[in-house]
């Protein structure tokens, strides 16, 4: 058997055969279906990951704010003072040393 | 009015996926003839249909529009189709000792008188669809695309991806493998 010849004639069979281009009935919906789906879960996902990051940045926030108020030595009784200066300066103009002779 | 192509294409970019439908109505014959000459059962076949528009849709952004669109996505539905050959390697094993009888006689006719047997096309089309499942990956793409569809290597090299002188090479070796393959066969039968 010429191989050679075995091939040629068996390729040639090959490209008589024509292209089948049939479709299946509303493919394209399938498809259009498919990619709205997609999308659809996509922007779930796009949601849900922002989320989780806004979600890791605020304890991330928390967890700096705590460590400050922790490490940060109070100042003692400042709320004194401050309250005090307060009234100091609304009763500024009514406090007014007697100058008069 | 129907709108042209680049139209419905710069839609599709700017968000509206409605307009990727009717790409998808005209092309799909197209994609399906493709992927069928690659692929024997039909939900394969409709697997990669699938692939390659979803693809196709993912990847419209690189579409630059140089080329027309069908080419565009005649690259991308061969390449899938590559995937899908590389992805079904163990298809491959099967025997030539489930040659049916009309393949047999085909064979049998081949052998007593060369120029008649192609006559008989059905057998020799089962028969030949037989051995390019038996090729390599590689082989059974260049020998699609370089013997059956009559495509130039430049043609090829565009097409995979490929290349020039890779096409070169792939050829000549799917070449020897296919006729290893009809040897083989020639051996299960006639020794």
């Amino acid at each position: 058997m010429n191989i050679a010849d075995l091939q040629q004639q068996l390729i040639a069979v090959a490209r008589k055969q024509d292209p089948d281009e049939r479709v299946p009935y509303a493919f394209e919906k399938r498809i259009m279906a498919l990619i709205a789906e997609r999308k659809a879960v996509a922007g779930r996902i796009l949601w849900a990951r922002g989320l989780w990051r806004a979600a890791v940045t605020c304890v991330a926030l928390a967890v700096v704010c705590g460590a400050v108020s922790f490490f940060t030595p109070s100042a003692a009784d400042n709320s004194n003072d401050l309250s005090q200066d307060l009234e100091n300066t609304l009763l500024a103009s009514v406090d007014q040393p007697d100058t008069t002779p | 009015m129907e709108r042209s192509e680049a139209e419905l294409i710069a839609a599709v970019l700017k968000g509206d996926s409605a307009s990727f439908e009717p790409l998808v109505a005209k092309y799909s014959p197209r994609v399906f003839a493709t992927a069928r000459r690659y692929a024997r059962r039909e939900s394969e076949i409709e697997d990669i249909v699938q692939e390659v528009w979803l693809k196709a849709f993912d990847k419209l952004g690189s579409f630059r529009g140089e080329a027309p669109f069908e080419h565009w996505l005649m690259r991308m539905t061969v390449r899938t189709c590559y995937d899908f050959l590389r992805g079904h390697q163990r298809n491959r094993e099967s025997s030539f000792s489930e040659i049916s009888e009309p393949e047999e006689d085909w064979l049998d006719r081949f052998v007593s008188d060369p120029g008649t047997a192609v006559e008989d096309a059905e057998a020799a089309k089962t028969l030949i669809n037989r051995v390019l499942e038996r090729l390599s990956p590689e082989a059974r793409l260049v020998i699609q695309l370089l013997e059956i569809e009559d495509k130039s290597v430049k043609e090829i090299a565009d097409l995979t991806g490929w290349s020039v002188p890779l096409v070169k090479v792939r050829a000549f070796r799917a070449r020897g493998e296919m006729r290893k393959i009809l040897a083989r066969m020639a051996k299960d039968k006639y020794l």
